[in-house]
């Protein structure tokens, strides 16, 4: 009997290695013929999207992914890896007993709503402010940065929590103040978890769809500047989804395949650093 | 001249808890905006009436069944995988290469984007089993989402328990198991419900997934092989569609509220298990 128990268990404790094959197994199967059809390299680098001419160049979305995702990196790490050593190491512990839970609370809140904020304030405040469309990469940068934060913030407390206790003791017992101890011992010590947060957080914001699709204005044009219209990998493949069929749709699938491999390298290389960090 | 190093560590104090008070006011702000504009739109009558005129008129109540039931088709999947998988990994087994490879699949999914599960979802239950588009399609889809969650969140509670637990009642001749059900699982309960209803949140407010294997039918969903939309999916099409402001808000503040609800009773639930551990 027991036996057969742990042979259950087993089987189940395999079931998210089988649905992560068969997600790879289906999407592939949908997506990578027509890759194969156009010739990677015009798929990959071509910058004509026409799918009823059968022009399949994803290159803009890729740019589109990258730009919306390095804006948000660039708002939101300062900000998360700063509340991460506040609530780390500063802040009174009954302030963090409500400070954290509200910080993973911007997790919880759906991502239709942080496009719907986007949409009614942000971006007719960026058009109104600084020109352009309002739906830009700027604007979907801010919010998938606050989108971001709570998974930046979970990993790096986690990871400054991880550096044993004797480290910050002895810089403390050397006469360091608890800031110096903070930014000399515990932040070198601590780096590489904090860069897997950072990087689970990258995915995050190249996965990210449905806030994206209703504030980045979707153009399908290569941007030249932070206040131009952009259509991210996800963005191209939930707008036309619904309507796709044939080459169209296997487009579509082959979309997703990019996206896939995106987020796997995210995965491992961000797996790697927790390993070292923790 | 030089700054003195307290007067540094002011300045940097001072600096982090801004970075912290940002973050809140966001959440603050984005909760806000939204009960702000919608709360006074929503009345009884808003939640127990059907969709009229594509979401101009009457209210939400098949948005809030086809919620509740693809909720229910998701969780009754994924909480007994995801416990089993966590028992297996916390109780059944030291860790080996076989559980690294396990772990790497568990993590790998918890990062795949929700667009691709909702694409595999489209090809293998909508298209390929013939599901159509339907509640069991977009519940077995956010079973493979909220997975990951899940088995997480239930590891950790197990492990939490003290070995004595373990110990004691092997002592007193109990198999594997019935260490593990009678013992072991009742202690961990609080921590594995954490978990489920962090699953159940995260079903709640996801768009991307539902929208390509359940559909949007407006029509109240009468079973599980119906097509329907949830909140998430009624709002999105609201908002974006601009067909009316006022409902849209006014369905985004009944989402955030039930977040809302959802994640403080998931945390004070976690919270409350932590303080009886340090007493025990």
């Amino acid at each position: 009997m027991d036996r057969w128990v742990s042979r259950l268990l087993f089987l189940a404790a395999c079931s998210s290695t089988f649905v992560l094959a068969a997600i790879a197994l289906f999407i592939f199967k949908e997506g990578v013929p027509i890759m194969v059809k156009s010739g990677l390299g015009h798929f990959l680098l071509g910058t004509a999207w026409a799918p009823l001419e059968g022009q399949f160049g994803i290159l803009p979305f890729i740019i589109g992914s990258l730009c919306v995702t390095f804006g948000a990196l660039v708002l939101g790490v300062p900000l998360a890896v700063a509340c991460a050593f506040y609530l780390a190491e500063f802040a009174p512990r009954r302030w963090v007993n409500v400070l954290k839970p509200a910080i993973e609370l911007l997790a919880g809140i759906p991502s239709v709503v942080y496009g719907f904020l986007g949409v009614m304030w942000l971006a007719p405040l960026i058009r109104t402010q600084l020109g352009g469309p309002g739906l830009s990469i700027l604007a979907a940068s801010c919010v998938l940065a606050v989108m971001i934060l709570p998974t930046i913030v979970g990993v790096s407390i986690d990871a400054i929590q991880a550096v044993p206790r004797t480290y910050k003791e002895g810089a403390l017992a050397l006469g360091a103040t608890q800031w110096q101890a903070a930014w000399r011992v515990l932040w070198p010590a601590a780096r590489p978890g904090i860069l897997a947060g950072v990087i689970l957080g990258m995915g995050r914001a190249v996965g990210e769809t449905m806030a994206v699709i209703m504030i980045s204005g979707n153009a399908t044009r290569i941007p030249h500047s932070a206040l131009d219209s952009v259509r991210t990998l996800t963005a191209n493949i939930a707008i036309e989804m619904g309507y796709a069929v044939g080459a169209h749709r296997e487009a579509l699938f082959a979309t997703g395949v990019v996206l896939f491999f995106f987020i796997m390298i995210l995965n491992v290389v961000a797996l790697r650093f927790a390993r070292r960090a923790f | 001249m030089r700054i003195s190093p307290l007067t540094t560590q002011g300045i940097a104090k001072v600096l982090l808890a801004l970075a912290c008070a940002a973050a809140v006011v966001a959440l603050i702000f984005v909760v806000g905006f939204v009960l702000a504009g919608g709360l006074r739109h929503v009345t009884w009558a808003f939640l127990t009436q059907p969709i009229l005129d594509m979401g101009r008129a009457g209210g939400i109540l098949p948005a809030i069944v086809g919620t509740l039931m693809m909720v229910f088709v998701a969780i009754g999947i994924a909480a007994p995988l995801g416990v089993a998988s966590a028992i297996y990994l916390a109780e059944y087994t030291v860790e080996s290469r076989i559980t690294q490879g396990i772990r790497f699949g568990i993590n790998c999914l918890a990062g795949v984007p929700s667009i691709i599960f909702g694409l595999f979802g489209f090809i293998l239950f909508v298209v390929i089993l013939g599901f159509g588009w339907s509640i069991l399609s977009g519940g077995f889809s956010l079973a493979a989402m909220i997975l990951p969650t899940i088995i997480r969140t239930a590891e950790e509670a197990l492990r939490s328990v003290p070995r004595q637990y373990r110990d004691v009642a092997a002592s007193l001749g109990a198999t594997r198991w019935q260490v593990v059900t009678k013992s072991v699982l009742p202690y961990a309960l609080p921590g594995i419900l954490t978990g489920i209803i962090l699953g159940i949140g995260r079903s709640i407010e996801e768009t991307a997934v539902v929208i390509f294997t359940a559909g949007s039918a407006v029509q109240m969903p009468h079973s599980v092989f119906d097509s329907a939309r949830t909140m998430a999916v009624h709002f999105y099409i609201l908002a974006r569609e601009g067909v009316s402001n006022e409902n849209a808000y006014a369905t985004a503040a009944v989402l955030i509220c039930t977040i809302l609800v959802i994640n403080v009773g998931a945390y004070s639930l976690m919270h409350r298990m932590m303080r009886g551990r340090r007493v025990a």
